[in-house]
């Protein structure tokens, strides 16, 4: 086996200046919300460690976790796998196919064992002894199970892997299964469809910087990127609070980018940086364009009701919880709330909040029954 | 001297699929084509409001991001009888180019080129050499000897690591390699520039739709609302961001995709003999420049060109159920009146029967069912669909734009005509059709501007929007074109709910197994006379498959005539 480089000796030889390098330390430790006192540890970290390798699956999915991926702008996915990791298994992007793509693959599961990071994108169909997705002759949980046995930290990519997404939606044809309900190992769950594409490379240079698994809260997700509901988060939310709703598309008051929690929007019960982050190198996020978010990163999400049915109600002081705090009580205690709020204090308005009820939404919540 | 080669998976494409085909004296004499995964969206899409179904399925592909979208959007609207305002219409148009044109760069640079560019060669190029070559072909400024220089260096030292990440492994060195170093680093340099631009144009679906991949649309118009007069809709700094877009857009495809794909064609010509394939033709048209019910006035065409009769197109007419039918004969489903039978979309079934071997598996027995995709047909042929499709079908349907840039790009390649039904052809048509589309662009853009200086803010059509004003029973189907060719998707609404749904995408098209009556579909066929230089390393196999784009995972095999495994073949 060849000699692994540091990531310094990498971008030493790639021409970068030391002045260069501690720019780029200094912004890495940016991007993780380091303060200056924090870059030396980036500097060590890059100095001292090979470029990881890293290896890449794809099962039950659309890719769109992929080419999310290509578009991250910080840091630019090129320097990404030129410099600070080595792609040695990815089926979108490399050149080597066939058995050339399988002699990499297992090359990395001999040589790095126990070293190498394993990404998942998509879930794994568990019925039928896995017919439902071959890769070589091989069932995809065959193949997951044997490259999750040496790799150093798992990260589930996006909704397919983390929950099992649109294909698990009822009646699950082929028994999706996410990956953390297969393998007995802790897995980092980055979910969306897609996850934002710095939120991806926010999470794998997390990793690589300080040789560790960012945060997680009790669902297995980095808390930096998951632990506010997008709800909180929303520039529109002073139109919540100040009861100025969008009431239908294109109206007077979509023209005016008022809440669209009647559109049906599950910000109030989702859990993502789309509001803070947003998309495409923040160029803006769905509830900025005038759609409701459909709450692609939550569990379930393709079951919770129609997306234009608005939620029966969510408690509307939330900004100090967590996904931990708060996560499990949103869909089943919201109703009774709004039943008791129209009994005390609007009866008159019994017929209006009856019809409310009616054309609402309740959405599941992991805890809950399904 | 027969063998047999396994190549599994095939890799840059989207999806999972596999190949099994016949090799005899170095030639491609069968193939088999099979897609190995499923996920049954069309059974899921039961019983749901019709109005979510452009989110399901446009999860069908993150690669094609948003066509299956529009395609689902414009079936509901079908059903229900619903015209989107002109806004919303030249919205789509936009979203629709900008996701043609950012599919097909990185489908050149980043999918297809490792096929025809050696990156190991790259290392040996003359940097001032790469830089004449640069300047002779095309204006683009990064073009110096220094900037070259500067690559190359970088891929040094990424190659000296040791640690070569996704160029691990690659059919380096292989005498179908033409290009010479200098055009190898030219290539290379690209791109990684490329990589990096791509991320900008889909912004255009950001703005629209809230991000990318996956943006968001609605039935009866676009999501997002004009009003010049406020931060929070889109107004003019929305829209100068959607125009500068565009403006770099045009310069990247002019000045570096078009020169490099001519410029790396001319080594090529041999390619122009192989992976033609079938000689039927479809396409269903899009881009509407009055409104998506006039099909006569879409910047592509719909129509069909039969048996390569350019002097010929006809018509297409996805609701009559004469036409357009699915094949489940060698597929791994069955149909209830029997499989050998056809179904039309509107009547399509969609119930697993799983025949093949149980993982692990060496190979499939491809005398029976032997895939997860349905097979299509028009009138019972085969068809090809996708930009040399379209190509040709514009230019049989004599549009006067399409025959004058196809005509002088022969020329510039000093090739005939019959040039354009190849591998080659398929992968220039993809780089016009390119060139049409990121001006037309331009023009949707000066009409959505036109549009609203003349006082026109709608976006969204509120008749039908309530699902009370619905009738009991309706059916529609909505057509476009993914970057990959034709899309369509049928919908039957039942109480409010979906009743059946069904699509046919490009790759079902091109990628299906045989149908009743024993014709291949396109990849089987264009593999056909394909040659197989080394079996060690079947880099031939992957230009004609890469020409079409798949959509899918695959795997290839070569086997014996009689389908018999001779020897098995360790790839170093």
């Amino acid at each position: 086996m060849s000699k692994t480089p540091s990531f310094r000796e990498h971008l030493e030889r790639s021409g970068l200046s030391r002045r260069e390098f501690l720019r780029f330390c200094s912004y890495a430790a940016a991007l993780i919300g380091l303060d200056a006192t924090g870059i030396p540890r980036v500097v060590h970290a890059f100095e001292s460690q090979p470029r990881p390798p890293v290896i890449w699956l794809h099962f039950q999915e659309c890719t769109c976790c992929s080419e999310s991926f290509i578009r991250s702008s910080h840091p630019m996915v090129g320097d990404l796998i030129l410099d600070q990791i080595s792609l040695d298994y990815t089926e979108t992007l490399q050149a080597a196919a066939g058995e050339a793509a399988e002699k990499c693959l297992k090359d990395t599961m001999k040589n790095y064992h126990g070293k190498y990071f394993l990404l998942v994108e998509g879930s794994v169909p568990t019925k039928d002894d896995g017919i439902y997705c071959t890769i070589a002759g091989r069932s995809a949980l065959e193949i997951l199970h044997e490259t999750a046995e040496g790799a150093a930290a798992i990260i589930a990519w996006g909704s397919c892997a983390s929950n099992g997404c649109v294909q698990s939606s009822s009646p699950n044809p082929t028994g999706a299964t996410p990956i953390h309900e297969i393998l007995d190992k802790p897995v980092i769950k980055v979910p969306g469809c897609p996850p934002i594409a710095d939120v991806m490379t926010g999470v794998v240079t997390h990793v690589l910087v300080f040789g560790s698994i960012p945060e997680l809260d009790g669902q297995g997700r980095p808390k930096s990127f998951y632990s506010r509901r997008v709800h909180d988060t929303c520039y529109r939310r002073p139109y919540y609070d100040a009861g100025l709703f969008v009431e239908r598309w294109d109206d007077e008051k979509a023209r005016k980018g008022y809440c669209l929690y009647k559109m049906g929007c599950r910000g109030p019960v989702t859990y993502n940086a789309c509001a803070v982050t947003r998309w495409n190198a923040g160029t803006s996020y769905p509830i900025q364009s005038g759609h409701g978010c459909i709450g692609c990163s939550e569990n379930n999400f393709w079951d919770n009701g129609p997306f234009y049915r608005h939620l029966a109600s969510f408690p509307g002081f939330g900004i100090e919880t967590t996904a931990d705090t708060i996560g499990t009580v949103v869909g089943a205690a919201a109703l009774a709330g709004v039943t008791a709020h129209a009994i005390t204090t609007n009866i008159r308005k019994r017929k209006l909040i009856k019809e409310h009820l009616e054309e609402s939404v309740n959405v599941k919540k992991e805890g809950e029954d399904n | 001297m027969m063998a047999r080669l396994v190549v599994d998976p095939i890799t840059r494409i989207e999806g999972h699929l596999r190949i099994e085909a016949v090799v005899e004296n170095g030639v491609i004499t069968d193939a088999f084509s099979s897609g190995t995964m499923v996920r049954g969206l069309e059974i899921i899409l039961k019983g749901r409001d019709p109005r979510d179904a452009w989110a399901f399925t446009e999860r069908v592909c993150g690669v094609c991001t948003t066509v299956h979208a529009l395609a689902s959007v414009r079936t509901v609207e079908d059903a229900l009888n619903i015209k989107v305002p002109k806004n919303a219409e030249l919205i789509r148009n936009l979203m629709f180019c900008a996701q043609m044109v950012q599919d097909h760069v990185i489908h050149f640079y980043h999918l297809h080129a490792l096929d025809w560019v050696d990156v190991v060669s790259a290392l040996k190029a003359d940097p001032k050499e790469t830089s004449q070559i640069a300047k002779s072909i095309s204006s683009w400024p990064k073009s110096s000897p220094k900037y070259f220089k500067e690559v190359q260096d970088r891929l040094k030292a990424f190659v000296e690591s040791g640690q070569l990440g996704i160029f691990a492994n690659g059919y380096w060195g292989h005498p179908a390699y033409k290009l010479p170093p200098a055009v190898n680093l030219l290539a290379v340099t690209h791109y990684l520039e490329m990589l990096e631009w791509q991320k900008e144009l889909i912004k255009i679906h950001t703005i629209f739709g809230g991000k990318n991949p996956h943006p968001n649309y609605l039935v009866g118009g676009v999501p997002c609302s004009i009003n010049l007069n406020e931060v929070n809709a889109i107004n003019m700094e929305r829209l100068n961001h959607v125009k500068k877009l565009i403006d770099d857009a045009i310069e990247i495809v002019e000045k570096v995709y078009l020169p490099d794909l001519i410029a790396i064609a001319g080594f090529y010509k041999d390619w122009t003999k192989y992976g033609g394939g079938l000689k039927n033709y479809l396409a269903y048209g899009d881009l509407p420049t009055r409104s998506y019910g006039e099909p006569a006035h879409f910047k592509f065409p719909r129509g069909v060109v039969l048996d390569r009769n350019l002097n010929e197109v006809h018509e297409v007419d996805p609701r009559d159920q004469q036409e357009i039918q699915e094949y489940v004969t060698h597929s791994w489903y069955k149909y209830s009146v029997g499989d050998e039978q056809s179904l039309h979309p509107w009547d399509g079934e969609t119930e697993f029967n799983f025949t093949g071997p149980k993982p692990p598996f060496k190979e499939l027995n491809v005398e029976g069912k032997y895939s997860w995709l349905k097979t299509p047909r028009w009138k019972g042929k085969p068809m090809e669909v996708g930009p040399l499709a379209r190509m040709l079908v514009a230019y049989a349907s004599g549009n006067k734009e399409v025959q004058e840039l196809v005509n002088d790009t022969l020329k510039q390649l000093n090739a005939p005509a019959t040039a354009l039904f190849s591998t080659l052809g398929r992968t220039a048509a993809r780089g016009l059709e390119t060139k049409l589309v990121v001006h037309w662009m331009k023009e949707f853009y000066n009409d959505l501007i036109n549009n609203i200086k003349n006082g026109d803010m709608r976006t969204f059509n509120e008749e039908k929007w309530n699902p009370k004003t619905w009738p009991e029973e309706a059916q529609g189907v909505g057509m476009t074109e993914a970057p990959r060719g034709a899309l369509a998707h049928w919908i039957r609404i039942k109480d409010r709910k979906i009743a059946n749904y069904q699509l046919i995408v490009p790759s079902t098209w091109n990628a299906s197994p045989r149908d009743a009556n024993n014709q291949r579909s396109a990849y089987e066929e264009a593999l056909i006379g394909t040659p197989v230089k080394d079996p060690h390393k079947p880099v031939e196999v992957l230009r004609t498959i890469h020409s079409f784009d798949p959509c899918l995972a695959c795997a290839v095999h070569l086997y014996d005539p009689q389908g018999n495994h001779v020897r098995r073949i360790q790839i170093m």
